[in-house]
């Protein structure tokens, strides 16, 4: 059975169909790329998977869970983590805490815990930085030592995904979406970057869904694609199949001039 | 790679240095002309005429004017300032040049003034600014004609420019003593009744009797100067070493540091121990009333510093507080008189609280910024209403209010006096916080500080922001209720018009004065609001002027207040911080782990 399954789903802002009547499988401890045009719905996707956005139609089942109208938190909670095309991290609190932010869902204490400094608070507390730490130490010394005080906005543009993809890991999920990791990054950054996320399946055992443009990683990396186009699945399979499939590149590039 | 021009500390690059540019004479032109208006702002809202009669030094310096010439040399000294130190530019340094720009800016202040003068005597602009009446001008022009005046002004002006001016010329040793010496004189002369009081409560009146013309008087010549040189000798001895006080106890290895604080922390509490004994009733009142609005600025700091929620109603749930106590408490009270003691009503004071907290967040639990703190208004108006309304009269006795609320009784004490009320208020202050530090580290907190930053990210990343925004709102309320009991057994009744919107606005800019989310900052800005101007009684009619100019220059010199808390800080002067790519690069970033070796590229 597969981890994610999406079964007909439509969104419309307006007039505009970012999604229309998608159906996506993932299974488990695959590597899936979403690639498509600008514009093709391949965010909104994420967006509705997520719960930041409702479909209009149409069924998300996440692990048996139909997840259409649950909060943001409560999808995170069943193990649905992802990061942000733009990276939104929490900019004035240092890079520990936004780890911290992450383990927030795994943890129950209240104020009442934290104002007195109940046993079983300062045990969570402990857990908590304990597995920030560990989570933060996946990145070998990028952001190690010094800077887990460091503030996030101090933080180079690379170390700043790094870190939003360490707060997504820290929230213990099981299916991971990174929205276009390697965007903005250099080309010795997106080979570590695409390193990275298979390890993020090897040793994590994430299953990973990604939305790139960097079709060297994305050929590096998955282990299916699907294309998106106007909110439709043009097609999917191996990279191989896909990069030469004619609707594709058409939709990349554009159809040839019919009267030359 | 970005083009690196700064020579790093680590690796001195030699570069002839170019002269530094002189002292901008238009800027301090423009100074001048700023300065000026301020100046005739001073004598149109009556300022210079209602404290010429408060003699700062008995017999010579009069407070009205001094405020006038503080202004000149205050522009004096900006316009004198030498520009901040350049890449590439040697350091710049003051020399008569900079006299010049100090003189020029204060003449030209003192020149306004003197057009005021001009105006005023040809033309009668009372039925513009009531203030400026004959004596005012009489007070401006020294008695002497128009014309002799308008030099005599200017001159004066000029000098108070230039000495400010000169302020940059001085070594640093003895610019670092000649000015704390300065500021005490002031302090002195300003508070005579906090020093009498003070010298009085140490049985020292020999003291008060020695610098001030009496019990109550002005500082004498001799008091003055006694009182500068000691100052002066003193800071001079310490060769200006108390500024880097601070660099040296956080250079201390962590254990000493903390028995340090430990110890600090007792010393501060065995002085707020004696504080109301020594200082007296009046002294004590003001504190109290400080104390108030300090456990609502924790409260509201919890509500707006840590989750980003602008509360411009933050009153109403002290009036909550205030009224729950009240009813619960007093036997006037209209329709319900348990007459409970306020030890224990505060259980049912708080959960009153609580329940106005999450009355007010769940409405707004959708809204974000602007809105939020607008519809908060709001319900910070709609609860003074219910409470002033005939409606409701029957429960909360309208605009009579609720009086005869019994003193606070803690087993066999009983609070009467304002000095009693002092360790009440300040223990609870106390509470609130050590409450906010634990929140702040705390899970809750994290996720409140998350919601601030980014609500759609924190949601995202698993916080529920309906909890974390009801939670905030009430443990904010919970705190200012404390306040709202403890104010009304204090003063023995509580009434509508206690609850003026004018409360929430001064607790929000304490906050933003102190500096938000800093407990030391908020403590500061109580100090600072509340403390000074009901110390300086002659004030109280500037108060909210004072509010005023305090705020927006704050805003423009230093938005994240004055003990800003560390990532506002930071986040404020970002900046200055975004070389920290280099910085990596030349290896010389403080490292605070050893396991830090390999720099990002």
């Amino acid at each position: 059975m597969s981890l994610l399954s999406i079964e007909s789903i439509s969104k419309a802002f307006g007039g505009l169909r970012a999604i229309n009547s998608l159906n996506i499988e993932v299974d488990q401890g695959e590597i899936v790329s979403v690639i498509g045009p600008n514009g093709a719905g391949k965010t909104t996707f994420f967006n509705l998977v997520t719960g930041m956005e409702t479909p209009d139609s149409g069924n998300i089942v996440f692990d048996g869970h139909n997840v259409v109208g649950l909060r943001p938190n409560q999808i995170l909670e069943l193990g649905l983590a992802r990061t942000f095309q733009n990276v939104r991290l929490f900019p004035t609190m240092t890079v520990k805490e936004n780890v911290m932010v992450g383990q927030h869902c795994r943890g129950k204490a209240g104020l009442i815990g934290a104002i007195f400094k109940t046993k079983s608070q300062r045990s969570e507390e402990a857990r908590i930085e304990a597995r920030a730490e560990e989570v933060l130490s996946f990145f070998g010394t990028r952001l190690a030592g010094y800077r887990h005080d460091q503030l996030a906005f101090v933080l180079s543009y690379a170390n700043r995904r790094r870190l939003e993809i360490a707060r997504a890991m820290a929230t213990e999920p099981r299916l991971l979406l990174l929205d276009e990791p390697t965007a903005g990054m250099n080309p010795r950054e997106t080979i570590e970057l695409t390193e990275l996320i298979g390890r993020l399946r090897d040793e994590k055992g994430y299953t990973i869904v990604i939305i790139e443009h960097d079709m060297q990683v994305v050929k590096n990396v998955s282990d299916r694609v699907i294309v998106l186009d106007h909110g439709e699945k043009l097609t999917e399979g191996t990279y191989d199949e896909v990069s030469t499939n004619e609707a594709v590149i058409e939709a990349y590039l554009g159809r040839p001039s019919e009267r030359r | 790679m970005a083009q690196v021009t700064a020579p790093s500390p680590a690796r001195p690059v030699e570069v002839e240095l170019r002269p530094a540019p002189p002292v901008d004479l238009g800027r301090a032109a423009r100074l001048g002309l700023i300065g000026g208006v301020a100046m005739v702002l001073v004598a149109a809202t009556g300022i210079v005429g209602t404290f010429q009669t408060r003699l700062l030094i008995d017999p010579i310096l009069p407070l009205g004017l001094l405020f006038l010439y503080l202004l000149a040399f205050a522009f004096g000294w900006m316009a004198g300032k030498p520009p901040a130190a350049l890449e590439g530019f040697a350091p710049a340094r003051a020399n008569s040049r900079n006299l010049v720009a100090g003189a020029l800016a204060g003449a030209l202040g003192g020149l306004c003034v003197g057009v005021l003068a001009a105006l005023m005597s040809t033309f009668d602009l009372r039925g513009v600014f009531v203030q400026l009446s004959p004596q005012l001008l009489e007070i401006l022009t020294f008695g002497l004609p128009l014309g002799a005046a308008i030099i005599a002004i200017v001159a004066i002006s000029a000098v108070a420019g230039a000495i400010g001016a000169g302020v940059h010329l001085l070594p640093i040793r003895l610019k670092r003593s000649l000015l704390p010496a300065l500021v005490w004189v002031m302090m002195f002369a300003l508070f005579t009744d906090l020093v009498g009081q003070l010298f009085a409560g140490l049985s020292a009146e020999f003291l008060t009797d020695f610098l001030f013309t009496g019990r109550g008087g002005a500082l004498t010549i001799v008091g003055a100067i006694t009182v500068f040189i000691v100052v002066f000798v003193a800071y001079w001895l310490l060769g200006g070493r108390e500024t880097t006080l601070r660099g040296r106890i956080e250079a201390m290895p962590r254990g000493q540091r903390t028995r340090f604080s430990l110890i600090a922390a007792a010393v501060i509490l065995i002085i707020l121990w004696f504080v109301p004994k020594v200082m007296g009733p009046f002294v004590s009142q003001v504190l109290d009333t400080a104390g108030i609005y300090l456990l609502m600025a924790l409260g509201l700091n919890i509500v707006v510093g840590y989750a980003g929620m602008l509360d411009l109603g933050y009153v109403a749930f002290f009036a909550v507080g205030a009224y729950t106590g009240a009813i619960l408490t007093s036997p006037q009270s209209p329709a319900f008189t348990p007459q409970l003691l306020l030890i224990v009503a505060i259980p049912f004071v708080m959960i009153a609280a609580a329940l106005a907290g999450l009355m007010v967040a769940t409405p707004v639990i959708r809204m974000r910024g602007d809105y939020l703190a607008i519809v908060t208004l709001g319900f910070g108006e709609i609860a003074r209403i219910l409470f002033n309304s005939e409606w409701l009269a029957p429960i909360f006795g309208g605009a009579q209010g609720i009086t005869n609320i019994p003193d606070l009784r803690i087993g066999p004490l009983q609070l009467s006096t304002p000095q009693d009320y002092f360790y009440p208020i300040f223990l609870v202050v106390l509470i609130a916080a050590y409450v906010t530090y634990a929140l702040q580290n705390s899970r809750w907190g994290r996720a409140w500080m998350a919601m601030r930053e980014d609500e759609s990210v924190a949601e995202a990343m698993g916080v529920n922001v309906v909890t974390a925004k009801l939670s905030a709102f009430v443990v904010g309320a919970v705190l200012a209720s404390f306040g709202g009991a403890l104010f009304g057994a204090q003063i023995g009744s509580v009434f509508p018009h206690s609850f003026d919107i004018v409360v929430s606005v001064t607790v929000l800019v304490i906050i933003i004065v102190g500096g938000m989310g800093s407990v030391p900052g908020v403590a500061l800005g109580a100090l600072v609001l509340i403390v000074l101007p009901n110390l300086l009684r002659e004030f109280s009619q500037y108060q909210f002027l004072f509010y005023g100019v305090l705020l927006i220059v704050m805003m423009l010199t230093k938005p994240e207040g004055f003990i800003p808390s560390k990532r506002r800080a930071q986040e404020l002067h970002a900046d200055e911080l975004s070389q920290d790519a280099w910085l990596d690069i030349y290896g010389d970033k403080p490292t605070t782990d050893a396991t830090t070796t390999e720099p990002p590229r």
